[in-house]
C-alpha cells in the first residue's frame, strides 16, 4: 500500500513532467533550425539499396552527399 | 561442432515432449506436446541431413546480399494464414445467423462458435498480421539499413517458431486450452514458447539495425521495432501465471480481480496500439512512398508522429473497462488518453495520403497504390471512431454490443488487411524476380471485393450494435425493460446476415489475391536479377 502510494505519487509528478519534457524536447528537436537537409536525406533512404546491401566500408557514398 | 549441439539439443526436446505426451493430464497438452515432439523430430532429420556437407557455400560472400529467403517463407505464410482466417471468420459470421451451423451433433461441440471464435481472432491477428509483420519488417530493415540481416539462420529460427506458436495456439484453442484473455488465449506452454521466440526476433531486428549502412534509423523501422519492444513487455506482464502441472495446459493467473481485468486490457489495447498500428504503420512509413515513388510527405511529421504515438496509446486501455469496477480517475485516464490520440493518428494519416500529393493520377492506373491509399483512409476512419466510443456517453451505449465488432473491423479489414495486400503485391514480383504483376484487372477485381465487403460488414454492424444498445435501454413508463436479450438476438438476424456477406467478398477477394500472387510466380519468367537497375532519384 506504501509502495503503492509512494509510486502513485512519483508517477503523476515527477514522471508525468519528465517525459512531457521529453516529448517536447522531440518536437522541438524535429523543428530545429537547419534540420531540413537530414530529413530530406532520411526521406530517401527507401530509394536506395533496393537490390543489394552497401559495400563492406563505411556508410554509402549516396548517404553522405 | 555446432551442429552436433544442434542435433543433442533437438533430440533432448523431443524426447522430453514424448515424456510429457505420455504423462499429459488433458488432450490439448498431449497434442501440444506431440506437436513439439513432430517439430523437434523434423528439425532432427533436417539438420542430420545437412551435417558435414561442407561443400562451399554456393554464395561466397552472403553479406553482399539481402536474405530475401525467409521474407518469401512469409509472405507464402501470410497468404495461406489470411486466406484461413478469413474462412474461419465468415464461418463464425454465419454460425451467429444460422446457429445450426455449428453442428453440434455431428461435431460434438468442438466447431462451436466459443471454439472458433479465438481461432478466428488469432489467425487473422497474429497468424496473418503476425507474418506480414514479421515478413515486412525484415524486408524493410534490410533495404533501409542497407545490410543483410543479422544472425544468419536465426531468422529462419525466428518464422518457424512462429509458426509453431500458430499450430499450437490454434490445436489448443479446439481442443480446450486456453486462459480467457481476450487475444491472449494460449495456455502458458505456447506463451513462454512464444517468448523465446520474440526475443529471437528482436535480436535479429537490432542486430540488422546495429550494423546499418545508413547513419540514420529510417522511420518505418522505429515503428517496427517500438511494436517488437512493447509486444514483448505486454506478452510478458499480461501472460504472468502459474502452471497447475507442468504436464496440463492449466495455469493461474498471478493477478486477480480488477487488476487482471486492467492488466489484461492494458494488454489488449496496446496489441492494438503496438501490434496492429505500429508495426502496420512502418509498413506504411515504406510501402506506401515506394509504391509512389516518392518520399514521405514529411518526414518530421512522421518523428513527431511516431513518438506522440507511443507517448499516448500505453494509456488507452481503461476505456474497454467504462462502468465496471475499475477506479473511476482510471477510467476517465484511459478516456481522455484515447480522444488526446486522435491527434497523432490524423497526423499520421495526413502524412500517409499526402505522400501522394502531385501523383494524384497513380489513383486511377495504380490499383495497388489505390489499395493503400483506403487503407490508409480506413486507418484515418476508425482512430476516429475509435476515440469517440470510449467517450463514457457513448460507451454506454455502445459497449457489449455489435458496434465495438464492426469498428474493430473496419479498422481490421480496413487499415490492416488493405496495407497487407498493398504490401503482398508490391513484394511478390520483387521477391520472385517476376517483371510485374500476373493480372493487374484482379487486383482491381480484390479491391472492389474487399472494399464492398468492408461497406456491408461496417455498416451492418452500426445498425446492429446502436439498435440493440437503444433495445437494451429502452424502459416503459412504469421503469420496466421494454426488451427481453432474446428479442435483440431476434432483431439482429438480418443484418448477421448482411455481415456474414460482407465478410464472403472479402474472402473472395482474398482468394483472388492468393491466385493472382501464384500465377504471378508460376505463369511468368523470371527477368535477370535487377542488380543492374538504376538507383531511382
Amino acid at each position: 500500500m506504501e509502495i503503492y502510494t509512494l509510486a502513485r505519487e512519483f508517477a503523476d509528478s515527477w514522471a508525468l513532467l519528465a517525459l512531457v519534457l521529453v516529448f517536447l524536447g522531440v518536437v522541438i528537436w524535429a523543428f530545429r533550425p537547419g534540420s531540413r537537409g537530414v530529413h530530406q536525406n532520411a526521406a530517401g533512404i527507401p530509394f536506395r539499396h533496393d537490390d543489394r546491401p552497401a559495400a563492406d566500408s563505411g556508410p554509402s557514398q549516396e548517404a553522405l552527399k | 561442432m555446432w551442429d552436433y549441439l544442434k542435433l543433442a539439443v533437438l533430440a533432448v526436446i523431443a524426447v522430453l515432449a514424448a515424456i510429457a505426451a505420455n504423462y499429459a493430464h488433458d488432450l490439448a497438452y498431449m497434442v501440444n506436446a506431440l506437436t513439439v515432439m513432430l517439430a523437434a523430430a523434423i528439425t532432427f532429420i533436417w539438420v542430420l541431413r545437412n551435417t558435414g556437407n561442407d561443400q562451399p557455400a554456393l554464395d561466397p560472400h552472403p553479406e553482399r546480399s539481402y536474405n530475401d529467403g525467409v521474407v518469401r517463407a512469409g509472405v507464402i505464410a501470410t497468404t495461406l494464414w489470411g486466406i484461413v482466417g478469413f474462412l474461419v471468420g465468415v464461418t463464425i459470421a454465419f454460425q451467429l445467423a444460422f446457429p445450426e451451423l455449428n453442428f453440434s451433433e455431428f461435431a460434438q461441440g468442438y466447431m462451436n462458435f466459443g471454439k472458433l471464435r479465438p481461432l478466428h481472432t488469432s489467425a487473422v491477428i497474429f497468424a496473418f498480421g503476425g507474418n506480414a509483420l514479421i515478413a515486412t519488417s525484415f524486408y524493410v530493415v534490410q533495404r533501409t539499413s542497407a545490410a543483410r540481416l543479422w544472425g544468419g539462420n536465426l531468422a529462419w529460427f525466428v518464422f518457424w517458431g512462429f509458426q509453431l506458436v500458430i499450430v499450437l495456439a490454434a490445436s489448443g484453442y479446439i481442443l480446450g486450452a486456453t486462459q480467457s484473455k481476450e487475444y491472449a488465449e494460449p495456455e502458458w506452454l505456447t506463451d513462454w514458447w512464444l517468448t523465446v521466440v520474440w526475443v529471437a526476433y528482436l535480436a535479429v531486428f537490432l542486430g540488422t539495425i546495429v550494423k546499418r549502412k545508413e547513419p540514420h534509423i529510417y522511420v518505418a523501422n522505429w515503428f517496427y521495432l517500438s511494436f517488437i519492444v512493447t509486444i514483448a513487455m505486454l506478452h510478458v506482464v499480461n501472460n504472468l501465471s502459474i502452471p497447475v502441472s507442468m504436464f496440463g495446459s492449466k495455469s493461474v493467473q498471478v493477478f486477480s480481480g480488477v487488476q487482471d481485468a486492467m492488466t489484461q486490457w492494458w494488454y489488449g489495447h496496446n496489441a492494438v496500439g503496438f501490434f496492429l498500428t505500429a508495426g502496420f504503420l512502418g509498413m506504411m512509413y515504406y510501402f506506401v512512398p515506394k509504391q509512389a515513388g516518392r518520399p514521405v510527405y514529411s518526414y518530421k511529421l512522421s518523428i513527431i508522429h511516431f513518438w506522440a504515438l507511443i507517448f499516448l496509446y500505453i494509456w488507452a486501455g481503461p476505456h474497454h473497462l467504462h462502468y465496471t469496477a475499475l477506479p473511476e480517475w482510471a477510467s476517465t485516464l484511459g478516456m481522455v488518453f484515447s480522444i488526446v490520440l486522435w491527434m497523432p493518428s490524423w497526423g499520421g494519416m495526413i502524412n500517409g495520403l499526402m505522400t501522394l500529393s502531385g501523383a494524384w493520377d497513380k489513383l486511377r492506373t495504380d490499383p495497388i497504390i489505390r489499395m493503400m491509399v483506403v487503407s490508409v483512409g480506413f486507418y484515418g476512419m476508425s482512430t476516429f471512431e475509435g476515440p469517440m466510443m470510449s467517450i463514457k456517453a457513448v460507451n454506454s451505449l455502445s459497449h457489449y454490443t455489435d458496434w465495438t465488432i464492426g469498428h474493430v473491423h473496419s479498422g481490421a479489414l480496413g487499415w490492416n488487411g488493405m496495407i497487407t495486400f498493398g504490401a503482398l503485391y508490391f513484394l511478390v514480383p520483387k521477391l520472385w524476380h517476376r517483371e510485374r504483376l500476373y493480372s493487374l484487372k484482379l487486383v482491381s477485381w480484390h479491391f472492389w471485393l474487399a472494399t464492398i465487403g468492408i461497406v456491408l460488414y461496417a455498416a451492418s454492424m452500426w445498425v446492429t450494435g446502436i439498435m440493440e444498445g437503444l433495445m437494451w435501454r429502452e424502459v416503459d413508463s412504469q421503469g420496466f425493460l421494454v426488451n427481453a436479450f432474446a428479442d435483440t438476438v431476434a432483431a439482429k438476424h438480418p443484418m448477421y446476415v448482411v455481415r456474414g456477406l460482407g465478410g464472403l467478398l472479402y474472402l473472395t477477394g482474398g482468394l483472388i489475391m492468393a491466385y493472382n500472387l501464384w500465377a504471378t510466380v508460376a505463369k511468368q519468367p523470371a527477368v535477370a536479377s535487377s542488380n543492374s537497375a538504376v538507383p531511382a532519384e
